[in-house]
């Protein structure tokens, strides 16, 4: 198929950057998205042209490397990564939008790449629970309901790579957040810190710049792993918790 | 089956090595003299991991947040070292060239991890898991290593599971085992089919933990492109911040190389894009030897390629091959033919008909060998890319009519599903496609026992060494080692490193650093003004095709002999007519790729070299001149029962062999047999 490419360029975060339109034939439906971005960069090779910048790693939805605004949607119209849409979703004569994460607090380093180091200063402010190496003890001497480490497991899915704050009107983190508050909140082992956690994490989002949550859902809807919105209740019954007990 | 199609395992001529030992690699190396691990304690083998944690001096608490140590790769071996070497106290530098730590390639892995809990009250131990382990290994690892590696394999479920690791668990709230990898106990831990992910989630939180703490600086979107030796001490390295372009120098008491497999070599892998060789080459260029470079896993079923614009390959689990029935047609004329229908008389289960003992069982490397057999017939099937047909159909229709489809969606569900969103085909209805893909490279960075390479202050840990896999990987286990490694292994051997510490302060003029400095600056100056016409890619993928043709499944004399040459005739071109447009003062992808390509082209060859070199057949590797009677893989124990390390000694000059003798004193070595 042949298709019409409007794509995001900016030298790097100082530069103002635009959108600039390429074509490209012979796009099989088997490739992958980003499979076709880099017969695109070879094109642009060969004439001469810097190839376009974006991030991808593992490219088999893992890894959350990968991550474009792609017709206005993130990552695109299929519930995947960007890496696991394939060109199948598309038509021949198509025009196809290619921006990267919108969000203040992701800014954009060049291209189609963008900073996402707040999300794991996020992660550095609590999420986790502190246990050092060797201190830990048997792992059968607390059990844990089956229920329970389902909705861990659930929540712990999150790739971070960002999907649900490009897709939220707010900029918010949200569902990144509240997923992990989620993942070690249904565990015995991440009850000591709970509180803490909760306050901490959502001081450290409001710093990075993410806006707040007004329950649209464009996060979950944008999800590649599902995460539920259920887990931003999560976060806000566990700061309300915490909060009472005076933090 | 009297129309059965002339094929069976010994197309190729059966020859025994020459008991004298042959040569083939002989005018391609040096020999050296031999490598001896002098680490690891005498005495009976269940007690030699104690015995060298009691003897590993200790570092004073006081002392300890003097003492700096980079680790470059963050996955579960990276990651978990500098956790745990914070928490002690010491000062942790940490590089990744993605993002985030969390993103590193242990993120994909999908089945699980071994440990010998004996939850399930199966027979199983740590001199079990310890014997499956060196058996898995086809006898070419170093026991004194894997038996403590089944020794601390218990202690990493435990600290997983306080960090929050969420495994399955059992309605009693108690954890969830499953037997993998074709052993006969229940001895692996999941958590769906993303172990690899929510393991190294708990590494990279304890990890950002220590970053909160302040004993961990991490540097992402940082890719180590040398290594500083100060008189013959490792020092630091030479990174390259991939978002400026400026090439930074990093100094510290010792450094750790934790940075993966080199699996890219072969271009298409399991790996992620960005999985590279770099920081194991440069060291190996520096004088850390580079042991069993050949050995790489080659996983049986992958999602074939369905064309030249290929990037990389996805793995779907060989849990599959447990109610999947492999078969291609019998006749060439029928591998167009929708396989539906393709008449039962008219299909060949070869491995049902091989291997009537294990059919569709029989271990990772003689599936994915038998299918590149039948391949070569002509008889594969899928699109036609670059002028063959490489699949094979795992067809699921009699365990539909067995136990009905919603027994198979509960089983299988996600890798249907994950099936279906890759290729467009539902497996429900059409058999899928299978072929193998290099999936793992046993071979790496040669390290004593205390995980120490021959460049002291060199620690090498996870996939980028070699030490516990020997010629082939058991499933379930890359985890467990990368995991043993970082949190429970280098936190004791490195002490007794850096008790010795803190060395002398490295001055940034010193003429070590000036010349490695120097060194990255040029590499990269060529790339941005060597103003050729072919994009680096291109390279990567003409050396993958040498790779797997002439080094992947099956090795000869003649192929190997072949494909140096073509090595050699493909870094001269790729030198001078490789094309990098854009800046180095910036972020640029182009010039990453050049980096890791030009790295890829010289451990192509060395790798090409060693498997000339090991003319047997043994763990995940074929050599046709070493095969039984009926075309089994023959391995010679006589012959090649050691590690071979490799050593540079210059560009124009070969490597220097220095063999390193595999002794078993707590394990008696056997031929395997699955026919």
């Amino acid at each position: 198929m042949k298709l019409t490419l409007e794509i995001w360029r900016q030298e790097d975060a100082a530069s103002k950057g635009a959108m600039q339109t390429y074509e490209i034939d012979e796009v099989s439906e088997d490739m992958s998205f980003l499979e076709m971005l880099d017969v695109l960069n070879e094109q642009l090779n060969s004439q001469g042209d810097e190839p376009i910048a974006f991030d991808s790693d593992c490219r088999e939805g893992i890894c959350g490397m990968c991550g474009l605004m792609i017709n206005g949607e993130a990552h695109g119209p299929e519930v995947t990564t960007t890496c696991q849409l394939h060109m199948r979703s598309f038509k021949d004569g198509d025009t196809i939008t290619i921006e990267p994460w919108r969000a203040s607090a992701f800014p954009v380093m060049k291209d189609l790449c963008v900073d996402r180091g707040s999300l794991d200063r996020m992660i550095q402010q609590g999420g986790y629970i502190s246990v050092n190496t060797g201190s830990a003890p048997e792992a059968h001497s607390v059990p844990v309901p089956r229920d329970h480490a389902v909705r861990a497991f659930t929540a712990a899915a999150c790739i971070s790579c960002g999907a649900c704050v490009a897709a939220c009107p707010n900029g918010s983190a949200q569902l990144f957040v509240g997923a992990k508050i989620t993942h070690l909140g249904e565990l015995p082992q991440g009850q000591p810190e709970r509180d803490q956690r909760v306050v901490d994490m959502v001081a450290q989002h409001d710093h990075e710049g993410f806006g707040g949550c007004t329950n649209i859902g464009q996060c979950t809807a944008a999800c590649p792993k599902e995460i539920p919105l259920d887990v931003i209740s999560q976060l806000n019954k566990d700061l309300r918790t915490a909060l009472r007990h005076g933090l | 089956m009297t129309d059965m199609p002339d094929t069976t395992l010994t197309s190729h001529p059966s020859h025994d090595a020459p008991a004298d030992g042959s040569d083939d690699a002989m005018g391609y190396y040096t020999p050296g003299e031999p490598l001896v691990d002098r680490k690891a304690p005498d005495g009976p083998i269940d007690e030699r991991w104690n015995t060298r944690k009691f003897e590993a001096r200790l570092v004073n608490p006081a002392n300890r947040r003097k003492l700096s140590v980079i680790i470059v790769g963050t996955g579960l071996a990276g990651g978990s070292a500098a956790a745990t070497l914070g928490e002690a106290g010491y000062r942790v530098k940490s590089f990744c060239y993605q993002d985030s730590p969390r993103r590193a390639h242990s993120v994909a892995a999908q089945g699980g991890i071994n440990a010998a809990k004996n939850y399930k009250e199966d027979g199983d131990s740590v001199h079990r898991l310890f014997f499956d382990t060196v058996k898995g290994g086809d006898y070419r690892s170093r026991e004194s290593n894997v038996y403590r590696l089944a020794e601390v394999s218990t202690s990493i479920i435990d600290q997983c599971v306080a960090q929050g690791v969420p495994f399955a668990r059992e309605y009693g709230g108690l954890l969830d085992n499953r037997s993998f990898g074709g052993v006969q106990v229940s001895r692996t831990f999941y958590a769906r089919g993303q172990t690899g992910q929510q393991l190294l989630i708990g590494a990279y939180q304890a990890m950002e933990r220590q970053v909160h703490a302040g004993t961990v600086e991490e540097f992402t979107r940082h890719e180590m492109l040398e290594l500083v030796v100060v008189d013959g001490r490792a020092r630091g390295i030479i990174a390259r911040n991939m978002v400026t372009g400026s090439v930074e120098t990093h100094l510290a008491d010792v450094v750790v190389i934790a940075s993966g497999g080199y699996g890219n070599v072969f271009y298409l892998s399991t790996n992620a894009m960005g999985s590279n060789t770099t920081a194991t080459w440069r060291a190996y260029r520096k004088g850390a030897y580079m042991a069993n470079p050949c050995y790489t896993q080659i996983h049986p079923t992958c999602i074939p390629v369905s064309g030249s614009h290929q990037s990389k390959l996805t793995l779907m689990s060989e849990s599959l091959r447990n109610d999947g029935r492999i078969w291609v047609p019998k006749n060439q004329a029928d591998c167009t033919k929708d396989p539906r229908d393709i008449a039962e008389k008219d299909r060949d289960y070869y491995l049902e008909r091989i291997y009537p003992a294990f059919g569709n069982l029989v271990p990772r490397d003689i599936a994915s060998r038998a299918a590149k057999y039948v391949c070569d017939e002509g008889r594969g099937v899928g699109p036609e890319v670059e002028g063959a047909r490489r699949g094979v159909y795992l067809d699921f229709a009699d365990a539909m009519d067995r136990l009905g489809e919603p027994a198979i969606r509960e089983k299988y569900g996600n890798l249907f599903d994950m099936y279906a969103r890759i290729t467009g085909e539902n497996p429900y209805d059409v058999p899928m496609r299978i072929y193998p893909a290099v999936h793992y490279v046993m071979g790496g960075l040669w390290v004593d026992y205390d995980l120490q390479s021959t460049i002291p202050g060199l620690f090498v840990t996870g996939e980028a060494n070699f030490s516990d896999h020997g010629a082939n990987r058991l499933g379930a286990s890359a985890l467990m080692q990368g995991l043993a490694d970082g949190y429970f292994v280098l936190p004791h051997t490195i002490r007794d490193y850096l008790s010795d510490g803190p060395f002398e302060v490295v001055p940034e003029d010193h003429p070590a650093v000036v010349e490695s400095l120097a060194a990255v600056e040029e590499r990269i100056r060529h790339f941005m003004t060597a103003k050729g016409t072919r994009s680096v890619d291109s390279y990567h993928r003409e050396l993958g095709n040498i790779m797997w043709e002439y080094c992947g499944m099956e090795r000869s004399e003649d192929g190997l002999k072949k494909a140096i040459d073509l090595i050699r005739t493909l870094k001269d071109d790729f030198y001078r007519n490789v094309r990098v447009l854009g800046h180095d003062q910036s972020l640029n992808q182009s010039l990453e790729k050049a980096g890791r390509v030009a790295d890829f082209i010289e451990l192509g060859e060395l790798m090409c070299i060693d498997a000339l070199n090991r003319r047997e057949s043994c763990g995940g590797h074929f050599r046709t001149e070493s095969s039984t009677e009926d075309g089994e893989a023959l391995r010679h124990d006589d012959l090649y029962a050691y590690v071979a390390a490799w050593e540079f000694t210059g560009d124009e000059e070969p490597p220097v062999l220095h063999k390193e003798d595999l002794v078993y004193t707590a394990i008696e070595m056997k031929q395997r047999s699955y026919k």
